[in-house]
């Protein structure tokens, strides 16, 4: 044969294989609104970016009769190419392709493409779309999902790596996207369970749809294992390459730099935002959207415990990752969600060299028997050892309230923040003011001719002497009282001359965190 | 801790700014939330709205603590029973649950009958 016959016989070789589950199936793929596995990455990478390996490599079951068959790529397809110009390690399971069932072949090229990812020091993205475990092939199927998983957590803290949902994603396979640092989903398509609806239903006879028990919304919104919710596939990609625009590469790099950029302060004014009335209710991202670049606040897990708002932003065109309470939900307060929530923002910024700016406003943890045997000790744990562990560049900016422990978790000066500001608005303190005055003044008020006068006028002396920021101030606490409107000057300061901040930890292993 | 009263739809928050007033305009549901003695103006998560309430459990109310079926009774009414004392086998995922007195006293009903399904937290032995 020629060169030109033996390129041609590739030719169609290739075609065969990237027909996939055939026509058919792609069909079926497509009525159900989703994108072949193909697509998706071409679909996510720059324009012909994409190279893809291991188009050839069949599996390796032979019981069951599967020795006659042929699954094209084992149902995965892996790569590498570019996202907004820098190199990364993708892969796409094919869910024509026997459902996209995971066989050990079909394992062993998600875990070449990651090794190759650690190799190379960048991102991995994967996208799941499968049925879950090949039964056919039986343990070796779950020796494929181990290896998958070993690999998620050494690569953890090391290259970002991003899980999108498009399809099925059950049993076993939930851990790996589980184990990433952020997972995608899309509302209708994207399908997580441990169990689904079929087993939960005859070993418990509790009725529920896939859709109520693990859809896009449920995952976004109740579970907090997704950190992205879109409605179609294509928002789905316009938000994965929004999210790379603002973080490093690998955890040896800085995320890249962008020109600077004013806020949009017509849009977004701190005069016409911001209550300063401790009790009033504010939406905290539009504080966020006044000081930083361009007023572009990205939020990760906007739909999960929306009491703490978490997100990228840029302060003089670097990124820095956002942690502030939200007054408009359950008044700001920490409770289970909200610190694991935080806790795990804090910690991927520490990884991957993102400076934290907080901003506090809340009056505390959230009572409740619910919280408390919920284990809101523990979770709420997380917030102080993260914040406490993180050695990147912290800034605190302290708006209202800031009050017991939630003013310790939440990045203080005790807990090594780098820069504490507050506004005149601050209110540090053990506690609220009626809280607190009916605490120390009991007797007083119990025993005065008119208690509720005299409640009132306790509640009054105390917010005098103790509802600002200069008792903390005096101690050193905070830095800095500061305008308002200087809040970005002082803040794109105090992470320019933190650039080179570097601390000593003790050395260890690792810590003991309250997972 | 909520004040259910005060809940107000489509509330407008008014605020003065130089001289002329502000509006706010909210679309969510505002309540008054307590948190420590003091009371914030704040709307209410989803998930903290279909939280659980508490209830007490009574060790004199013997209840299942999975879906299955009933496949043994070992006690009658009027029998007295000892904290640990087998009172019925309850068959789920495939495990025979030995459930056990959770009081000291006398059966005083059982709701169960040997090969009927129960659900989660069904009240199954009465003891008195």
């Amino acid at each position: 044969m020629s060169l030109k016959q033996k390129t041609l016989d590739l030719k169609k070789r290739m075609q065969e294989v990237i027909q996939g589950g055939g026509t058919k199936a792609i069909e079926k793929q497509a009525a159900m609104g989703k994108m072949t596995a193909r697509d998706r990455i071409i679909a996510i990478l720059d324009p012909n970016s994409f190279h893809e390996y291991d188009l050839f490599v069949e599996h390796s079951a032979k019981d069951f009769d599967m020795d006659k068959k042929t699954l094209p790529g084992d149902g995965v397809v892996t790569g590498t190419g570019t996202l907004n110009g820098h190199p990364v390690c993708i892969y796409a399971q094919d869910f024509t392709v026997a459902g996209g069932s995971l066989g050990y072949m079909h394992a062993m090229k998600i875990a070449k493409i990651m090794d190759h990812a650690m190799k190379l020091k960048v991102p991995i993205i994967g996208i799941n779309d499968s049925g879950g475990a090949r039964i056919q092939e039986g343990v070796n199927s779950l020796a494929g999902y181990g290896e998958i998983f070993y690999r998620n957590t050494q690569a953890s803290g090391v290259i970002p790596q991003i899980s999108v949902i498009l399809g099925p994603c059950a049993g076993g396979a939930v851990y790996s996207p589980a184990l990433t640092d952020f997972v995608f989903v899309v509302d209708h398509i994207s399908k997580m369970f441990i169990t689904g609806p079929e087993v939960i239903k005859t070993v418990l006879g509790e009725e529920i749809s896939m859709e109520e028990l693990g859809g896009a919304r449920v995952h976004a919104e109740t579970t907090g294992n997704a950190h992205f919710f879109s409605a179609s596939e294509l928002d789905c990609f316009d938000q994965i390459k929004k999210l790379a625009s603002f973080i490093p590469w690998n955890n040896e790099k800085k995320a890249e730099s962008f020109p600077k950029k004013s806020p949009k302060t017509k849009l977004y004014n701190l005069d016409d935002e911001f209550p300063t009335d401790p009790k009033t209710p504010y939406d905290v991202r539009n504080i966020i959207r006044a000081i930083c670049d361009d007023s572009d606040f990205f939020e990760v897990m906007e739909l999960f415990a929306p009491n703490v708002v978490i997100g990228f932003a840029r302060m003089d065109g670097k990124t820095v990752g956002f942690v502030a309470n939200q007054p408009l939900v359950l008044a700001g307060v920490l409770d289970v969600d909200s610190s694991d929530k935080a806790a795990r923002f804090v910690r991927y910024c520490d990884a991957f060299n993102i400076p934290l700016v907080t901003l506090v406003d809340l009056p505390g943890y959230l009572p409740g028997v619910d919280q408390e045997h919920a284990g809101v000790i523990r979770h709420g744990a997380k917030i102080l050892y993260s914040f406490s562990e993180a050695s990147v560049p912290k800034i605190t900016v302290i708006l209202r309230k800031a009050y017991g422990g939630g003013y310790i978790a939440m990045c203080s000066r005790h807990l090594r923040a780098d820069f504490v500001f507050a506004w005149p608005t601050a209110e540090i303190a053990v506690m609220g003011p009626e809280g607190a005055a009916n605490i120390i003044f009991r007797s007083e008020i119990m025993e005065a001719e008119n208690p509720d006068e005299m409640r009132k006028q306790k509640v009054k002396e105390y917010k005098k002497k103790f509802a600002n920021p200069y008792v903390a101030a005096a101690y050193g606490y905070v830095d800095a009282v500061i305008d308002p409107s200087d809040t970005r000057k002082f803040v794109v300061h105090a992470l320019e001359i933190s650039t080179n901040k570097s601390e000593t930890r003790p050395n260890k292993k690792h810590g003991i965190p309250p997972f | 801790m909520i004040d259910m009263k005060k809940k107000i739809l489509k509330v407008s928050v008014k605020r003065h700014k130089k001289g002329k007033e502000v509006v706010v305009k909210q679309k969510d549901n505002f309540v008054n939330f307590d948190i420590g003695g003091d009371e914030y103006r704040t709307t209410l998560s989803p998930k903290y709205i279909h939280r659980k309430p508490y209830f007490k459990s009574d060790p004199r109310q013997v209840l299942s603590f999975i879906p299955g079926t009933i496949q043994k009774i070992f006690v009658q009414v009027g029998d007295h029973v000892n904290i640990g004392d087998k009172l019925l086998i309850l068959e789920a995922m495939k495990m025979k649950n030995i459930l056990m007195a959770t009081a000291e006293g006398t059966v005083k009903a059982i709701h169960a009958e040997v090969g009927v399904m129960v659900s989660n937290k069904q009240l199954l032995v009465e003891i008195e």
